[in-house]
């Protein structure tokens, strides 16, 4: 060995369970959905992975009844006790974390250092937080002794599917609603591994149910007279038809949606730093992040430089097995979303800009597309302005720091923002200046559960996380 | 996905560099160093260095899993990088003597474990590393410029170094004048390191900064740039005796700071981490910084070392381990 090889260093699977086939959890207890079943699958290999159950509107009518009846009782005990049981929820979630992570990296295909080192931790994280709040509402600044809205209505993506499970349930949970929830169709295990969880922390039964299904059981959920309120996280046409779907009835809705964040690098940032947080940015859970950075916009005295470093840290990329603990970039989730991505990105080729990958191999199963950045890209191309949701960069310039406002919030999204410059007023200006949900300072998709997450415009409305996430689950 | 089919993208090292990373070309470098104010100039117009991205970074390479085949690899690379190190106020001819042969045959039961890179010694002592040195590849380093402060006159520091470099010393590791540094007096450390280099003749200068009391990340890489620009051979974190010494945070700004430097000048310098590494861990986590920071053309003795004593042991433990499947006490490596 003359270079530094790095031999595969793979997690073991053995600490997951996966059955051949699952129900639904509905009153505490799995049961048979009604409809047709579908598959899920691993993206890496596109080995079956089980058969799951498909929720029909009869089976969503059951689990909306269950969550009403179990309403009743969660509401009226104390804050103190709903805390014990989300205090609970979250230490075995911290205890079981490695199987959450294994098995959130073979069902969605992102590598495990991100399930095990991010994803987990995060949910653990959030469960503790809203844990937290439960006895304290009194305190949270919407007035005293505020009351829970009911059952809510959740359908999260497969992005991130405990984080996105995590982010709506322990909310809702600890201001005294109990939930519904609709896992993706791609990524569904580890919401049924939480439901496991609910029964060993005593959940009573109906607080927590979860359905999965495709579109028309999220439909099915929306729609349910029964249900108070509807949190959805996922694509902004999706988002659209839920808002209009709801329109006119009682129901609360929030919404987050998708997002085509600018990620700003002015000549006077610390530009190792600046490189780092651009392929974190977009290359992060195979740019399958809403508020990934997927426009970079590069201030044209140093843009050569970036690039130039750009293009050396994203070779040593390491692009495989999402269960290799040196793996930095996994499987696409779907064919079909690998489909969409391929066609915006053949897109952006002709249409004129200039892509480059850096040299890699990809396995022959699975779904697999190399880290990419396209240059020469103006705000007229398509790849500037839809959301690809891979990890796909456009690479933009700009001259003064007005431009590099106006061509960020050139864009019906406005979900996330970074700005890298080591001067401290610039920072807090731009801040004032774009009008996106996140501002990321000399960072990128940094997390917390005490910081709220949401977007402007077509990125949706309402806010997650902190003391505000706790707004769309109260009168 | 079998094992085998852990893939990765292909490193194109250079190929990116093929054009200077910053506006800065050789010519101009030149101009850098004219008087205070423009090597100010040019030191403070480097890029920041945002602590928080950067700990970030290191902490993520650190997350690295090095397992089986690029163990042993590493492992064998590692001891070969090793300034083995006595820097006592109590060293002995005796005690020096001890440690060369352990530099020489670190395994004495293993014949094919590798030397390491040189001693580390005090001035005085170079004559007698150099003696029990003779016929082996292993270099003797000395430390000069009245180390560890490096508070003497300057006449001193150049006498102290053309007294090891006429000793024998293979390598001189100086010490910059901190307090100038801190004051801003950058040219006057520019000279010093270009007078040292001077004393030392045809002698490897390494340079080391004391990064523990630089303190800042911005300061690290102006250091770097300045030793660079003033014709250091190497980059050195740390003495050894003042906390914190090398860090894995530290060490990366120093080699992306040898990284755009060959890019800009065509010129390559070494790196060497020295103090607080000590585990076969610690040193497999620096590789793997060097590797993804640098590039491979980094990892080899003639451009990377680690300062160490007791880091050699721990290697030899592990490389033990890799062999025979067992560990082994400390009983079964010499303690010199």
């Amino acid at each position: 060995m003359t270079t530094f090889e790095y031999a595969p260093a793979p997690e073991s699977r053995a600490i997951v369970n996966i059955l051949p086939s699952y129900g639904l959890f509905v009153d505490g207890e799995f049961v048979d959905g009604h409809g047709e079943g579908f598959k899920t699958i691993n993206p890496a290999t596109e080995e079956v992975l089980a058969e799951i159950s498909e929720a029909t509107e009869a089976d969503v009518d059951l689990a909306v009844h269950a969550a009403r009846k179990a309403f009743r009782s969660w509401s009226r005990i104390s804050g103190a006790e709903r805390g014990k049981f989300l205090f609970r929820i979250a230490r075995i979630i911290a205890e079981r974390s490695r199987e959450l992570a294994v098995l959130e990296s073979i069902d969605n295909g992102k590598p495990i250092r991100e399930s095990r080192d991010v994803d987990v931790p995060t949910v653990a994280a959030h469960f503790f937080y809203y844990a937290g709040w439960a006895d304290k509402l009194d305190h949270a600044g919407f007035g005293p002794n505020p009351k829970p809205l009911g059952v809510a209505g959740q359908v999260i993506p497969w992005n991130f599917p405990l984080l996105m499970l995590a982010w709506k349930i322990a909310p809702a949970l600890a201001c005294g609603n109990t939930v519904v929830l609709k896992p993706a169709e791609t990524t569904p295990l580890t919401a049924l591994l939480f439901a496991e969880i609910c029964q060993q922390a005593d959940l009573p039964p109906g607080v927590v149910n979860i359905v999965t299904g495709a579109g028309a059981t999220g439909r099915a959920l929306v729609a349910h007279e029964g249900v108070d309120k509807v949190a959805f996280t996922g694509s902004t046409e999706v988002g659209k038809a839920i808002a209009r779907e709801v329109a006119g009835s009682a129901k609360k809705v929030t919404l987050e949606l998708g997002g085509k964040a600018a990620n700003i690098v002015f000549d006077d940032a610390p530009l190792d730093q600046a490189v780092e947080g651009v392929v974190n940015g977009i290359f992060f859970n195979q740019g399958h992040v809403c508020c990934a950075g997927s426009r970079l916009l590069v201030q044209e005295s140093v843009a050569d430089e970036v690039l130039a470093k750009l293009k050396a840290r994203m070779s040593t990329l390491r692009v495989g097995d999402p269960l290799d603990k040196n793996t930095d970039i996994g499987a696409i989730n779907s064919a079909e979303q690998l489909a969409k991505i391929r066609a915006l990105s053949d897109i952006g080729e002709a249409e004129g800009a200039g892509r480059w990958s850096p040299a890699c191999e990809l396995p022959e199963r699975g779904f697999w597309f190399a880290p990419t950045i396209f240059t020469g890209v103006s705000q007229a191309h398509r790849i500037a302005r839809e959301e690809i949701f891979g990890p796909v960069l456009s690479v933009l310039t700009f001259r003064t720091p007005k431009e590099a406002v106006e061509k960020a919030n050139n864009t019906p999204f406005g979900l996330s923002a970074g700005v890298w410059t080591e001067k401290g007023s610039r920072i807090l200006w731009m801040a004032s200046q774009l009008r996106a949900g996140v501002v990321w300072s000399n960072t990128f998709n940094r997390f917390d559960p005490a910081s709220p997450f949401g977007g402007y415009k077509e990125s949706g409305y309402g806010r997650e996380g902190g003391r505000h996430g706790l707004e769309g689950y109260l009168q | 996905m079998t094992r085998g089919s852990r893939l990765r993208c292909r490193r194109i090292w250079g190929a990116h560099y093929a054009d200077p990373v910053s506006t800065t070309t050789q010519s101009t470098l030149a101009d850098v160093t004219a008087s205070d104010a423009t090597l100010r100039r040019f030191l403070h117009g480097l890029p920041g260095v945002d602590q928080v991205g950067a700990d970030q970074r290191a902490a993520g390479l650190g997350s690295r899993s090095i397992k089986t085949s690029s163990k042993k690899w590493a492992l064998d690379l590692a001891i070969s990088m090793v300034d083995l190190t006595t820097l006592e106020g109590m060293d002995t001819p005796g005690k020096v003597r001890a440690l060369c042969s352990k530099a020489m045959r670190p395994d004495p039961a293993d014949p094919s474990c590798p030397h390491t890179a040189a001693v580390c010694v005090y001035g005085d002592m170079v004559g007698i590393a150099k003696q029990a040195l003779q016929g082996s590849p292993v270099h003797v380093a000395s430390v000069a410029t009245a180390f560890p402060s490096g508070r003497a006159s300057r006449t001193v520091r150049l006498e102290d170094t053309a007294e090891a470099a006429s000793a024998g010393a293979d390598e001189i590791d100086m010490v910059i004048d901190r307090g100038a540094f801190l004051a801003g007096r950058y040219l006057q450390v520019f000279d010093d390191i270009v007078a040292v280099k001077q004393a030392c003749g045809a002698v490897h200068l390494k340079v080391i900064f004391e990064t523990g009391e630089l303190q800042t990340y911005d300061n690290v890489r102006r250091a770097s740039w300045l030793a660079m620009l003033a014709g250091a051979h190497f980059i050195k974190t740390s003495t050894g005796k003042i906390q914190p010494a090398a860090t894995l945070p530290v060490t990366m700004v120093m080699v992306e700071a040898v990284r755009d430097f060959r890019a800009a000048t065509g010129r390559q310098v070494g790196v060497k981490p020295a103090g607080g590494i000590r585990s076969s861990k610690d040193a497999i986590t620096y590789l793997v910084m060097v590797n993804e920071t640098a590039g491979p053309d980094w990892l080899t003795p003639d451009w990377f070392r680690f300062g160490a004593s007791s880091l050699l042991n721990d290697l030899l433990m592990q490389r033990t381990k890799m062999a025979t499947g067992r560990y082994s006490g400390a009983d079964y490596f010499t303690l010199d």
